[in-house]
């Protein structure tokens, strides 16, 4: 169980209080059940201390940072995962609904695809001639904040109006051509 | 490969492959110790060289996207701290 590791309560504190402060204004939320999520911060205060970065406490980091890049805290997955499961793998993050005490949280499945895949990325240089994008763009109708993601985020991290005052933004008209 | 063992019931072979820093690998220790299940555990994150590569090997026959905790009982893999999967297994 010793990670062989320390970190003090004073440092896991000043991390919680960080990662608290600067969640809700971004318009994520922290797991309200705070021995959970404090347990996690040390965790990622553990991975720091064993590999330098903020690996995801609940998943096997290699110690390579470049490998272990979609897995620094916030991973890559916490966004979908939010969205499909209300809370991200670890579960630090979670959604509004959980925040209110509307849904409860659980063990997720794991999103992160095998090693296998991870190092043969589907195509990235692609077929360029074609307009295609990999993911759709959403725009916020209230302020204009854009992203491509497969959903609009809970909440615009900059307005913070909800989910539903997005809407689609990448259907160019055809006769406009992108050329990366 | 520096497994730790866990006194209790007998209820067969029951193998958890967890990590030191995962919360829900805790929950599924707590479970297991609740239950008061004979069983051994390894915290794969604390192993180094050979031997955390033949634990994820371990784990990967198991469970491909080699997450934790992955739960061996008695053969049957169970991914994730799932309550009740892991309760209707250790049934009496």
């Amino acid at each position: 169980m010793n990670s062989g590791l320390e970190v003090s309560w004073e440092e896991v504190k000043k991390i919680f209080d960080r990662l608290q402060r600067e969640a809700e204004p971004s318009g994520y939320h922290l797991n309200p059940d705070v021995t959970f999520t404090q347990e996690l911060v040390k965790g990622l205060l553990i991975n720091e201390k064993r590999y330098g970065y903020w690996a995801c406490p609940c998943r096997l980091a290699s110690g390579n940072k470049a490998e272990d890049l979609d897995i620094i805290c916030p991973c890559d997955y916490r966004d979908p995962d939010l969205t499909d499961y209300d809370a991200c793998y670890c579960a630090l993050y979670v959604s509004g609904a959980v925040l209110k005490g509307e849904k409860k949280i659980k063990s997720i499945p794991e999103r992160r695809p095998p090693a296998e895949e991870r190092k043969s990325p589907k195509s990235r240089s692609g077929d360029q001639k074609k307009f295609s994008l990999p993911l759709p763009v959403w725009r916020c109708r209230v302020c204009g904040y854009l992203c491509a993601r497969e959903e609009p985020p809970e909440v615009c991290p900059v307005c913070k109006v909800k989910k539903d005052r997005f809407e689609r933004f990448n259907k160019l008209p055809p006769t406009l051509s992108v050329v990366f | 490969m520096g497994m730790t063992h866990v006194a209790g019931k007998n209820k067969g072979s029951i193998i958890l492959y967890a990590l030191s820093t995962c919360v829900w690998c805790r929950k599924t220790k707590q479970l297991l110790n609740q239950l008061g299940v004979e069983y051994n555990y390894v915290d794969v994150d604390l192993l180094q060289g050979e031997e955390k590569t033949k634990a994820t090997d371990e784990v990967k026959k198991l469970n491909p996207r080699c997450s934790f905790p992955t739960l061996s009982i008695n053969a049957q893999c169970i991914m994730g701290f799932d309550e009740s999967r892991i309760q209707e297994a250790l049934k009496p």
